[in-house]
């Protein structure tokens, strides 16, 4: 595969023709906070966490869904990049209700991590005032949707990884949430497979196993890109066959 | 047979038929003028004129709008060999005097009519909206007797797609759907693909508070959009078009439905057009009311039984668009243009307008004016022209404060600004944009803050959720706009609201979030003396609510006052 050249935050690198930018930045040493995005699975764009500045564009993109350019320049930890990653992060704590020391993610939890990476350690504007009510209704598995950061990635696992389109997202702006199936209570939902992908998905502690409780959270994150890594390896041996 | 003869002959008759009849009451049955009353006066003239036993001298026609939406319902009186006469405010009473003074005498009803010399619509140019008033919406023969269809005809016969382009092209004509992309790039864009599945798609969803340009064109000029898809088809080699309506427009859909019935039948859609091997088909798809479709990539999804969200461009969609083939997406108004643009050529729309914006464009004129409604001027018109001449200057001689274009993505002109031409770069440069034509003029009275938290309330309400700067950062602008205009607001909510407007517009992922910050920058920008009158000190907004937490903040909040009053 042809390379390309470019830099990312003054480290020149050679990235294969393809590769987004947040691959191309681990060549660098460089990692860039994200939040939707998770190997393995389709790329939203969604977080807006990932955004980088390219040397020319007007506008900073997301690293993400930005392809690798021939000779380019992107700064991904600049003032400007780093202010507005905290007011998305702040905004996103106050779109929910974070508790973590109530939260069976807390120590294994992405949001936790960006807030200690950028540094967020107060939330300016103000969360809503009750929780939501969450959805206990799968023998195993439960959702918080004051947890939730609509990142969607359960959303990509159920959908691409197991086949079963059992999650989907409901509701505009502020009120947006996920559904199961047609909007029935998670256990009532024909098409799951209570496979766990989603749960094992999800960055936070909105979809979590019954049973654990605070810092318990087990199930591994790598999972989904563990499987979808296995299957194109497979695919492979079959079209060498 | 060739179906060009059969076009003529339909127009020829249709003419013939329509001269039998010696006057022509035109009745503005638009959905302002109906909602108006027009169909009680349209009923009273009709009874009038049976009374009088007029039926083989007079022909009633329920026509499109004829943009005086403010003076309705309006009714035109054409006799042969006669200046035509308008009348407005006709009410059933005032419909039953036309006919019977008018109709049956000869003699004008003056009390009720408005001159055609009127500045509303003397500085008005026609180019999308030439049928309005003029057709009956309902009927292929009526538009096709005025010219319909023959520029389709004739670039289908006699033209070739790269012919048809490069007319488009000289014209200058650029989208009207605000982004003022050049529509004949976009047109070759979509030529130089390569797919035998391209599709066409026309975008009414119109959903800015106060406009209705695309409606009216959709309810009372179907044809021409039909027309002007398949003339886009024809030079794009797109094999299938959809018109993307909104379902809160359902006369369009049910006029669109029965346009497209109607141009099959005369096989001006379908299989081998014209007898050659250009096929094309169009079909309605109805939203189900979200802002943010009128976005093409959300546009798009919906279209294709998908959650209306946007997804990152690129691609873009003419390379890959609905079901994964090159499309491309128009607006309504573009599309419209085009019958007349092929019809009269490319030099005399380039002839109309500045050198950077070509034609015309049509307004939805609103808010605190005498005159208001739907107008069509040449672009490069200036904002003090429409709003003192053909809006007939600010109702009840209040001052001029500010003129709101684009809508919620839009900014605000203010009066240093109104000498201004209308056009994309020149509003662009004001920190406004052209956008679909919405034009809504406020008065000295309005606050402009308000404004500014009405816009945002819009946009939050209609933020589809899917980024995180849009969904969270429309909620907590318009939170902290709330609280300036209930005074609850600091000096820091002001600073917060304006970091929050540069993230929003800098990180949203389209263009509902990027540019919904616009109308507080705008207003902000112009008016900002009036956003600092609004804020109290620290605290003090806490005064007067229970708890010890409320009267400490207060006392604290006072002591301040008091302390920077000793040191002043």
């Amino acid at each position: 595969m042809a390379g390309v050249n470019l830099k990312i935050d003054g480290v020149e690198i050679e990235a294969p023709a393809g590769e987004n930018l947040m691959q191309a930045a681990v060549r660098a040493g460089v990692r860039v906070p994200g939040l939707c995005q998770l190997d393995g699975l389709s790329v939203v764009g969604a977080c807006r966490m990932c955004m980088v500045e390219i040397a020319g564009t007007p506008r900073p993109r997301p690293a993400c869904a930005t392809p690798v350019g021939e000779s380019m320049d992107v700064h991904t930890d600049t003032p400007r990049l780093r202010e507005h990653r905290r007011v998305l992060l702040e905004m996103l704590f106050a779109e929910g209700q974070h508790i973590c020391a109530a939260c069976v993610a807390s120590g294994a939890c992405e949001l936790q991590n960006l807030a200690a990476e950028l540094g967020v350690d107060h939330v300016n504007f103000t969360p809503p005032p009750t929780r939501l009510e969450m959805d206990l209704s799968h023998p195993r598995f439960g959702y918080d949707p004051s947890r939730c950061v609509l990142c969607t990635r359960c959303v990509r696992a159920c959908a691409e990884v197991e086949g079963a389109f059992t999650w989907g997202v409901a509701g505009r702006g502020r009120e947006t949430h996920l559904v199961a199936d047609l909007g029935v209570p998670w256990g009532e939902a024909e098409s799951c497979t209570s496979c766990g992908k989603c749960v094992s998905a999800c960055p936070v502690g909105a979809l979590f196993e019954k049973g654990t409780s605070v810092g318990e959270r087990r199930v591994p994150r790598a999972l989904v890109s563990t499987l979808t890594a296995r299957r194109e390896r497979e695919s492979h041996r079959e079209v060498l066959k | 047979m060739s179906g060009g003869v059969d076009l003529f002959d339909l127009a020829q008759k249709e003419r013939e038929e329509q001269a039998t009849y010696r006057r022509t009451v035109l009745c503005c049955g638009s959905t302002a003028c109906l909602s108006g009353g027009a169909q009680a006066t349209q009923d009273a003239i009709r009874d009038a004129v049976a009374e009088k036993g007029l039926e083989q001298d007079v022909r009633l026609v329920a026509t499109g709008c004829m943009g005086l939406c403010s003076r309705g319902p309006l009714v035109k009186v054409r006799t042969r060999g006669e200046d035509d006469v308008l009348y407005a405010d006709v009410d059933a009473d005032a419909g039953r005097r036309i006919a019977e003074q008018h109709l049956t005498a000869g003699q004008p009803v003056e009390d009720k009519a408005l001159s055609l010399e009127h500045p509303f619509f003397a500085r008005q140019v026609r180019v999308v909206l030439e049928n309005m008033g003029e057709i009956d919406p309902n009927r292929i023969e009526d538009y096709i007797a005025h010219g319909g269809y023959r520029a389709l005809r004739d670039a289908v016969n006699t033209m070739t797609p790269a012919g048809v382009i490069d007319v488009v092209q000289r014209s200058g004509l650029r989208g009207r759907g605000g982004g003022g992309y050049p529509a004949g790039s976009k047109w070759k864009l979509l030529n130089e693909a390569k797919s035998d599945q391209k599709t066409i798609i026309a975008n009414g969803d119109e959903g800015d508070p106060g406009a209705y340009m695309d409606r009216t064109v959709m309810e009372d000029d179907p044809h021409r959009v039909l027309e002007g898809m398949a003339i886009a088809a024809y030079a794009t080699g797109a094999v299938k078009g959809y018109i993307y309506v909104r379902a809160e427009y359902p006369v369009a859909v049910r006029r669109l439905e029965q346009a497209i019935r109607q141009a099959k039948r005369h096989k001006l859609l379908g299989k081998n057009l014209f007898d050659t091997d250009f096929s094309f088909d169009v079909e309605i798809r109805i939203g189900a009311g979200a802002f943010v479709c009128g976005e093409e990539t959300a546009l798009m999804a919906s279209i294709m039984g998908q959650r209306g969200t946007p997804v990152l461009r690129p691609p873009y969609p003419t390379e890959r668009g609905l079901w994964g083939q090159p499309s491309m997406i128009n607006n309504v108004e573009t599309l419209a243009n085009v019958p007349t643009i092929m019809r009269r050529g490319a030099d005399w729309f380039a002839s109309i307008g500045t050198d950077s914006s070509r034609g015309t464009k049509v307004f939805a004129l609103a808010g605190k004016l005498d005159n208001t409604g739907l107008i069509e001027v040449p672009m490069g018109i200036t904002l003090r022209e429409i709003i003192e001449e053909i809006g007939g200057g600010v109702a009840g001689g209040k001052a001029f404060k500010a003129a709101q274009t684009g809508g919620p993505s839009g900014g605000c002109i203010p009066l240093k600004h109104i000498d201004t031409p209308m056009d994309y770069d020149s509003l662009l440069a004001l920190g406004s944009i052209m956008g679909s034509g919405g034009l809504i003029v406020m008065d000295e009275d309005v606050a402009m803050p308000e404004v500014a938290r009405f816009f945002m309330r819009f946009c939050m309400d209609e933020s589809c959720g899917k980024c995180l700067p849009c969904r969270a950062g429309t909620y907590e602008m318009h939170e902290l706009l709330d609280a300036l205009v209930t005074g609850r607001g600091t000096a820091a909510t002001l600073a917060r609201l304006e970091t929050l407007c540069e993230v929003v517009r800098t990180n949203s992922l389209c263009g509902l979030g990027q540019t919904a910050p616009n109308p507080v920058l705008s207003t902000l920008h112009y008016f900002r003396p009036e956003y600092e009158a609004l804020l109290v000190p620290d605290g003090a907004h806490l005064a007067g609510l229970p708890g010890a937490h409320a009267a400490a903040a207060a006392d604290r909040a006072s002591a301040s006052a008091n302390t920077s009053e000793r040191s002043a």
